[in-house]
């Protein structure tokens, strides 16, 4: 009994610790006018040689385009799991995509990047439209995108 | 029915698919302008590895290489400025210029395929689709069973000329619209997920790379193996990432290439389902096939003209239905009301006895003669109010009355009235509501009312009947009907030119203009037909209205619309309301008129030769065909008039057709002179010429007094006996057509 009654205290510690140790980011992606239907946005987490970590958000809603998010794609070998209740409907051209979510505390300021890879119907697929370093001095910094992306702003 | 679905699909559809349809034409051309621009010869003995060598100096940021079906090669870059893509020359690798989607056709192509609207657009043009499908196939049994079968589709189509312009155009463009009705409604709901995904499995990413130094793009085996024309689109590795791999596609299938060992690695060819979904896609864009797209893109671009046409149809029929309130079902009525009418002024007449019959609690069921059956479970009596066509011939709505008569074997015990409707100006005055009468008699069908007659819509006549009515039914009825008068056109007269004075004949050409119209004419009022007279042609007739009448008279038309004038030839009888008001007009002095449209009355539109022949004033419809001759097809005018100084209409104007050859040859004739003679002889002395015409199948319109029509065709009898054919022979192929008053 004392026995069970410590793990759970362990475990719990363990939670907490975890809940504490995330903190609330903002995303906010400003797209171009490129002219085309909604565009498909995958926002992921990679460490410093582009290895895949974790998936932060998905624009975009059927799955059978998911093909063209190639690097997001790679990482995740299109597992379910990786995604499941982290999408949103696609972002049209000129409109700017909000997210709110809480990230693991590691993650930052530890060489770990921030990637999208996005694509618009009948147009290219730009894999790492934005690339950037998820770190403490870069919050409030726009960074300008490769392809439909115009800015991408991270704060916490 | 078929009409009915036809007509309510189509208007439902009308909006839907004239944007997809503009759309889709505009888009057409889109291959077709690449197809031009593109380089394709000599792609396919250059390999992929010799263009991307020939790219590396130039485009050192090259991300991705793409090549349309219609052979355009692509390159996306990055450089200092961001990226940008480029058309090249696939054998030099030279840059010919920019690419950049223009934003009007992605708009274009947006509109075409989700009306901007993305999913629930992309659900509205599936069900356009869907609609555009069911509208082409009812449109063809509707053609089908207009011409009498599935074989005699390709006949020449008769009708006003909206009905011919729609029908024609139909019968062009149906397999187009057929086609891509069809390819698109599939890849609406391959796109919908309503049909599983054509598309084969992806090749997963290879589990292991070599991870190796890159080696140069050229100097990949796999990309060495690949023709430029095969290729579809080669995606780099990216930059910094030495683990990352080529992408490849080509015509037959994708997989991944090793930058480091040039390896194909986990190779996938397209599976069938793929390939049948590319060839429905290809089918339906063009892409790839550009003048099939040309084709599909002209057949949808007609569409907006169909729609048109076909409202414009709807619509005048519409407005010509006469509507029934309380039209009681067959099992339930106790009087059963039969009409037979080709213009629907019948229909005026039953319809006044069907509110009058329902005002007074009977159970009224009115419908078309054509409708009749063996069995009406509670009728206690019948009506039968026809018009007659023609000599003695049902009209359109009662062509198979005689035959369902005929095969009611058991005559019920159902008093029937007869009321025949008709003009007795024309020898077999309601000779088909006689009939009718007599046939019901002789299968021992008994009599509600003896048979009768109301002569030219005599409203009075008609309210006499209904007295008699009243009387037998025992319940007080009163017929009051006054006929709907079409919406009539002031027309001014511009100029007369008078003949025939001399010969007891005063006959004078009228031409009338249409009077200016104040103010502007509204979109509504152009729908709705209130723009002024309706489109004519020579040989359709003009309603015209005597002040304090309203029974018009008609006069075949020797002008059409785009002549800018309406002429009319009349001639003058004492005592003849209309004719003594006409020839009393001056210039600028105006009437009351409307078009009714006479279509079976026109040249056909084949090379054969024409004959026209006439006497008197029937030429003024003759002298428009000539008119309008511009063709210069054969033709042959026969014309009988009294005396060639006094009456010999158009003299001047038929001459001067003669030389421009829009007239083959004129043979008028004249009873008033020492060798004289009527047209009919004149046919018979022509025997040889007019059988030779003939058997080049030439068709004959006449047009003139009823007598002289009789007598033409007993000549003409004579005639081509040694042929061994008659005038009904030629009748029934359409080749014999007449205008007789």
């Amino acid at each position: 009994m004392k026995y069970i009654a410590m793990t759970l205290c362990l475990l719990s510690g363990a939670f907490l610790t975890t809940t504490a140790s995330a903190r609330e980011v903002n995303l906010t992606t400003e797209m171009k006018n490129y002219g085309g239907d909604g565009a498909y946005l995958a926002i992921y987490l990679t460490d410093e040689k582009g290895i895949y970590q974790e998936t932060v958000w998905v624009a975009g809603q059927k799955s059978k385009y998911y093909k063209h998010l190639s690097g997001w794609v790679r990482g995740t070998r299109k597992r379910e799991s990786e995604y499941d209740g982290l999408t949103g409907a696609s972002v049209t051209s000129g409109k700017t995509l909000t997210v709110t979510l809480d990230l693991a505390d590691s993650y930052i300021d530890s060489g770990f990047q921030l990637r999208i890879d996005s694509a618009v119907e009948d147009m290219r697929d730009h894999r790492n439209d934005i690339v950037v370093p998820f770190t403490s001095e870069g919050v409030g910094q726009p960074i300008s995108g490769r392809g439909y992306v115009k800015t991408f702003t991270y704060s916490f | 029915m078929l009409r009915k679905f036809h007509s309510v699909l189509g208007l439902i559809a009308a909006a839907l698919v004239v944007v997809i349809s503009i759309t889709g034409g505009i888009l057409a051309l889109d291959p077709f302008l690449e197809r031009t621009q593109a380089k394709v010869v000599g792609t396919s003995s250059t390999s992929v590895a010799e263009l991307t060598a020939k790219l590396t100096s130039r485009y050192p940021g090259a991300e991705q290489i793409q090549r349309t079906s219609s052979g355009t090669v692509i390159v996306y870059f990055a450089n200092a400025d961001g990226t940008g893509a480029d058309i090249i020359n696939p054998l030099t690798g030279e840059t010919i210029g920019p690419y950049t989607a223009s934003p009007v056709m992605v708009w274009v192509k947006r509109l075409h395929r989700s009306y901007l609207l993305d999913t629930p657009g992309r659900v509205a043009t599936g069900i356009g689709a869907l609609l555009m499908l069911l509208i082409t196939f009812s449109g063809v049994f509707m053609l089908a069973n207009r011409l009498g079968s599935f074989r005699q589709i390709f006949r020449p189509i008769k009708g006003s000329f909206k009905q011919q312009l729609h029908c024609q155009m139909g019968r062009v463009i149906v397999l187009g619209l057929l086609l891509s009705s069809v390819t698109g409604l599939y890849m609406s709901a391959v796109s919908l997920e309503l049909l599983p995904e054509p598309q084969s499995i992806e090749p997963s990413f290879p589990e292991s790379v070599s991870g190796g130094i890159p080696l140069p793009t050229d100097k990949l085996q796999a990309l060495k193996e690949i023709p430029v024309s095969e290729l579809r689109e080669l995606v780099y590795p990216y930059a910094e990432d030495l683990t990352d791999v080529y992408t490849i596609k080509t015509k037959q299938g994708s997989g991944f290439i090793d930058q480091s060992t040039g390896q194909l690695l986990s190779y996938q060819a397209y599976g069938t389902k793929q390939a049948f979904y590319e060839l429905i896609f290809m089918l339906h864009t063009g892409e790839g096939l550009w003048w099939l797209g040309l084709l599909l893109g002209l057949c949808a671009l007609a569409v907006p003209m169909m729609s048109w046409t076909g409202i414009q149809i709807w619509w005048e029929r519409h407005k010509s239905d006469t509507e029934l309130n309380n039209n009681t079902a067959i099992r339930m009525a106790d009087t059963v009301i039969l009409v037979g009418s080709e213009s629907n002024s019948t229909w005026g007449f039953a319809k006044t006895l069907h509110d009058s019959l329902n005002k007074a609690g009977y159970l009224v069921h009115t419908t078309a003669m054509n409708n009749f059956v063996n069995h009406y479970p509670h009728a206690k009596r019948l009506f039968v109010l026809t018009s007659t066509y023609g000599d003695g011939d049902a009209p359109s709505s009662a062509n198979h009355f005689m035959a369902i008569l005929e095969m009611i074997t058991h005559t019920p015990n159902l008093p029937v009235a007869v009321l025949g409707f008709g003009d007795n100006q024309f020898p077999h005055f309601c000779q088909f509501a006689k009939n009718v009468d007599t046939a019901l008699r002789a299968k021992g069908w008994q009599v509600l009312l003896p048979f009768e007659t109301i002569n030219q819509q005599s409203p009075q006549e008609f309210a006499r009947w209904g007295v008699e009515l009243s009387k037998v039914l025992g319940t007080e009825l009163v017929l009051a009907h006054s006929p709907a008068l079409p919406r009539c056109n002031k027309l001014v007269l511009a100029e007369r030119i008078d003949y025939g004075a001399e010969v007891q004949a005063p006959t004078t050409v009228f031409r009338f203009k249409e009077e200016p119209r104040e103010g502007v004419v509204g979109l509504f009022d152009k729908v709705a037909g209130r723009s002024g007279l309706s489109h004519f042609e020579a040989g359709d007739l003009v309603g015209i209205l005597p002040p304090e009448s309203n029974m018009p008279r008609f006069y075949s038309l020797a002008s059409a619309s785009k002549d800018g004038m309406l002429e009319i030839c009349v001639r003058y009888h004492l005592g003849g309301v209309c004719s003594s008001y006409l020839h009393a007009l001056s210039i600028g002095d105006s009437i009351n008129a409307f078009i009714k449209p006479n279509p079976s009355f026109r040249p056909s539109s084949s090379n054969a030769p024409i004959v026209l022949i006439g006497a008197g004033t029937g030429i003024g419809p003759l002298v428009g065909f000539i008119r309008h001759n511009t063709a210069h097809h054969a033709m042959h005018l026969y014309w009988g008039g009294r005396c060639p100084e006094s009456d010999f209409l158009y003299k001047a104007e038929l001459n001067s057709y003669l030389e421009d050859k829009r007239l083959t040859k004129l043979n008028a004739v004249f009873s008033r002179v020492s060798q004289r003679a009527y047209v009919q002889d004149k046919i018979t002395l022509d025997g040889d010429e007019l059988r030779r015409l003939i058997e080049e199948g030439a068709q004959i319109l006449v047009c003139g007094g009823r007598r002289m029509a009789n007598s033409v065709m007993a000549a003409l009898n004579e005639v081509i006996l040694p042929l061994g054919i008659d005038v009904q022979t030629l009748r029934e192929q359409d080749r014999y057509r007449e205008d007789v008053y």
